[in-house]
């Protein structure tokens, strides 16, 4: 089982904190295949891999990322799994989980099969 | 959907919900404890930093520790019961807290209530304040602290109050550069301790300096900030470029206090305390019997100041329901009104206690009014209508 992810935004040395090995599972965002660790919030997988647009706006289509990072604001709003509004500051990332940017309101949820 | 009846119901579970819970179970009320958390702790989870009074004993403390300590002693308490990773969607004229668990929604029936909601950070107006890569700084603290994430190469703190500074040290920790901290104020807003660290390590602190806007395509490229006048108006020909990707807001923050507002608590606009929030007795009950407040909701102050809060809301809530007797209740009381006189004394706290002093004005003409035969308020954290029935904290299907 992997348990590091090496990329340069991941903190591997610091003074205070130890961030404990934790088990790296696969996702796709907009259909392309990342790796994150479960149980961390969507939007710091994302983060972590590069990737900051997380929605767009209702009216003028403007790029939106997180901004408070604890579930207050809705500026990180995506579609996990056709579902919308899902918050991607605070939704723990698992296994196979299928992440799409948000556009404005995003689709409407389809009935479960 | 189930009902949770329980005597104390708590909305949040950070510093002062946490000792709120404490103090009120060691009285033994039966307590529950609301957060959408998974941990508990709210935001000490993420303060890598050491905190300068609590509890003489746990002065200079990490706030990541004192969480941890704090969770251990709720989870061994075995009057309390956590509702983990749930959130509280509103509170209803019958007495009703509607949550929403991983399960399901359910209803929270509490005989007392204490909302500790905590706040949520400000924003600023410059354009291209939407632009991701504009992070509040609490944000950029759970990145890096709670999740271990980077938030970018190089950044732009605006605000020096403490959060500003503390937050620009924790980036510096983390590897990150921070480019400069700028401040509208002719003068640094946090403790001189905190400014000191991260000037020794080569961060600008620019006083009278804003932003004046933030650039990049579908994200943060840059930003342009530029010195003030004695208006407060922008300079031109002062601006600098700064090549940053993330712009980090430390510009204060807000009571987060919705479920206030629906239990017709009495709100008062005070800018000192944050903008609106609850007013309040001195036993931390609001114009709404049995609904209690402490922390960041009833004042936007710090952990050390929640947690003295919490306890006393907590040790009150257990006095009306009968658990604490009077003189038992006097010296407690008395001794938590001491240490949060304490915490208030310097003078960095001279605007809060002139907000105190102020809501304690409002709060007298409500209740000078009231006693003159004004309209009556919503007494009682719970209505008339479909609250019948035993105090038993046992969830039943319904």
């Amino acid at each position: 089982m992997e348990t590091k992810l090496s990329d340069n935004t991941r903190i591997e040395d610091h003074p205070i904190l130890d961030f404990p090995a934790r088990r790296v599972v696969t996702f796709t965002w907009e259909g392309q295949e990342l790796r994150g660790y479960e149980g961390e919030p969507i939007a710091a997988a994302l983060h972590a891999a590069g990737i900051k647009v997380l929605h767009t706006s209702h009216k003028s289509n403007r790029p939106r990322g997180f901004f408070c990072a604890i579930g207050n604001c809705s500026s990180c709003l995506v579609v996990v799994d056709g579902v919308p509004n899902v918050r991607a500051c605070t939704e723990k990332l698992r296994e196979g989980m299928r992440v799409e940017r948000q556009v404005g309101t995003g689709p409407a949820p389809r009935a479960r099969e | 959907m189930s009902v949770r009846k329980t005597e104390l119901a708590i909305v949040g579970a950070g510093p002062a919900g946490i000792c709120a819970a404490l103090e009120a179970a060691s009285h033994g009320v039966k307590t529950t404890v609301i957060d959408r958390g998974e941990e508990l702790g709210g935001q000490l989870i993420k303060q890598t930093h050491k905190f300068f009074g609590w509890h003489k004993k746990s002065a200079g403390t990490r706030g990541i520790l004192i969480a941890k300590k704090l969770s251990e002693d709720v989870r061994n308490s075995e009057n309390i019961t956590v509702l983990n990773s749930t959130e509280a969607l509103g509170y209803y004229d019958d007495g009703t807290l509607l949550v929403e668990t991983p399960q399901g929604i359910d209803r929270v029936i509490g005989d007392r209530m204490i909302v500790a909601t905590g706040a949520s950070e400000r924003m600023i107006l410059f354009p291209g304040n939407d632009l991701p890569g504009v992070y509040g700084a609490g944000a950029v603290q759970t990145l890096m602290n709670a999740h271990g994430v980077r938030p970018g190469q190089s950044v732009l703190m605006i605000g020096s109050g403490n959060i500003g500074l503390i937050v620009s040290y924790q980036l510096l920790q983390a590897g990150v550069r921070v480019e400069a901290v700028v401040e509208a104020m002719p003068t640094i807003g946090g403790y001189a301790v905190h400014a000191s660290k991260i000037r020794r390590l080569g961060v600008p602190i620019l006083t009278r300096h804003t932003i004046k806007e933030a650039y990049g395509k579908d994200q943060v490229e840059g930003a342009i900030i530029w010195e003030l006048d004695d208006s407060w108006n922008g300079i031109p020909g002062t601006e600098k470029d700064l090549k940053v990707d993330v712009i980090c807001l430390a510009v204060g923050l807000s009571p987060l206090a919705e479920l206030l507002w629906q239990c017709g608590a009495e709100m008062a606009y005070i800018p000192e305390l944050g903008g609106f929030v609850p007013l309040y007795d001195e036993n931390m009950e609001t114009t709404r019997k049995g609904v209690f407040v402490a922390g960041d909701v009833a004042g936007i102050e710090e952990a050390s100041t929640a947690m003295a809060a919490g306890r006393l809301a907590g040790l009150s809530a257990a006095r009306s329901l009968g658990k604490v007797p009077d003189d038992e209740y006097a010296k407690l009381k008395a001794e938590i009104l001491a240490e949060l006189e304490g915490l208030r004394s310097g003078p960095a706290s001279a605007k809060i206690r002139s907000g105190l002093a102020k809501m304690r004005e409002m709060l007298q003409a409500v209740q000078a009014k009231e006693l003159a035969g004004g309209e009556p308020r919503p007494q009682g954290v719970r209505g008339e209508r479909d609250c019948a029935g035993s105090n038993s904290e046992e969830a039943v299907g319904a």
